[in-house]
């Protein structure tokens, strides 16, 4: 890269890691709302049976 | 006609007809991006000035034109929201905000990677670089104030008024560069004629853009439907739909 390596590489590379973050985390952010909302449902099971 | 946004705008719709678009905008996003990034390292020509080191502006400057582009996203949903009241519209500016500012940042260090071989610093407090700056922090400022507040409508107003006051600051970028003296680049695209750069750094340039848009439109549908999931986690079609899972 005519000298420029480092800076043109580091660009791009941070350009990869932007986009890897965001794909990952709204993927990991869906499955802890999944996850959070049947904990909920679970709770509300439980709590009914005990009322029962 | 209202009960035909009404029907578009439900949380439960958007959630349904969503997941069939974000394959569609991922591929594609994917295949131009790829495409882009072989035109500009590989068969754009070398600058007679800047060398190599012109390279990174197939990153920079898509990057800064999301960040512009997001924000006004946010900020009209934010609008939407405001005034007539439309949840889905707060759902999508929360779910942008994140990417916004991630390409904010983005165009920020990558800016700061050209600067400093070409001007010698890394960093000048000049109009364009300080406003885009604040960028970032207004797109912070929206994200602090949807995590601090915890009633999901006094969030939306709150972060939606900073995102609609910020909009201010979207003019000042683009036209710092002609206001004020500046290290910066002026206009070369954006502007009323014909782009004054060559066709062959042009193409890859504006496909990387497309392939920014795309990714963005992929990765705001999933982000918008994680937070209908979420604001609507006591209703019962979400409440099927895990029970479904």
């Amino acid at each position: 890269m005519g000298g420029y390596a480092f800076f043109v590489w580091t660009s791009y590379a941070l350009t990869f890691v932007v986009v890897i973050a965001n794909i990952v985390s709204p993927i990991v952010q869906r499955k802890k709302v999944i996850s959070r909302i049947k904990r909920t449902i679970r709770r509300e099971q439980l709590q009914k049976q005990d009322n029962v | 006609m209202w009960n035909w946004i009404q029907r578009f705008s439900s949380p439960k719709y958007f959630y349904d007809m969503s997941a069939m678009l974000i394959p569609w905008f991922a591929i594609s996003a994917l295949l131009v991006g790829v495409y882009g990034l072989y035109l500009g390292l590989f068969v754009a020509p070398t600058d007679y000035q800047q060398g190599e080191s012109y390279r990174i502006i197939f990153v920079h400057v898509p990057a800064a034109w999301m960040s512009l582009f997001i924000y006004m996203v946010m900020a009209v949903s934010a609008a939407i929201g405001l005034i007539w009241q439309i949840r889905l519209a707060d759902m999508v500016a929360a779910a942008s905000a994140p990417i916004g500012a991630s390409f904010t940042f983005l165009a920020l260090v990558t800016g700061m990677l050209w600067g400093k071989p070409m001007w010698g610093a890394y960093w000048v407090w000049d109009a364009r670089l300080t406003s885009e700056l604040i960028l970032l922090f207004l797109y912070f400022g929206y994200m602090a104030l949807q995590s601090a507040i915890e009633d999901q409508r006094s969030a939306d107003k709150a972060s939606g008024l900073l995102a609609i006051v910020g909009v201010v600051n979207i003019p000042i970028i683009h036209y710092s560069v002609e206001w004020w003296n500046t290290l910066h680049q002026g206009a070369t695209v954006t502007k009323f004629d014909k782009p004054s750069m060559h066709v062959d750094m042009l193409i890859p340039l504006l496909l990387m853009a497309v392939a920014f848009q795309l990714f963005y439109a992929a990765v705001v549908l999933i982000r918008t439907r994680n937070e209908a999931l979420y604001r609507d986690r006591n209703r019962r079609w979400v409440r099927e739909l895990i029970g479904r899972m």
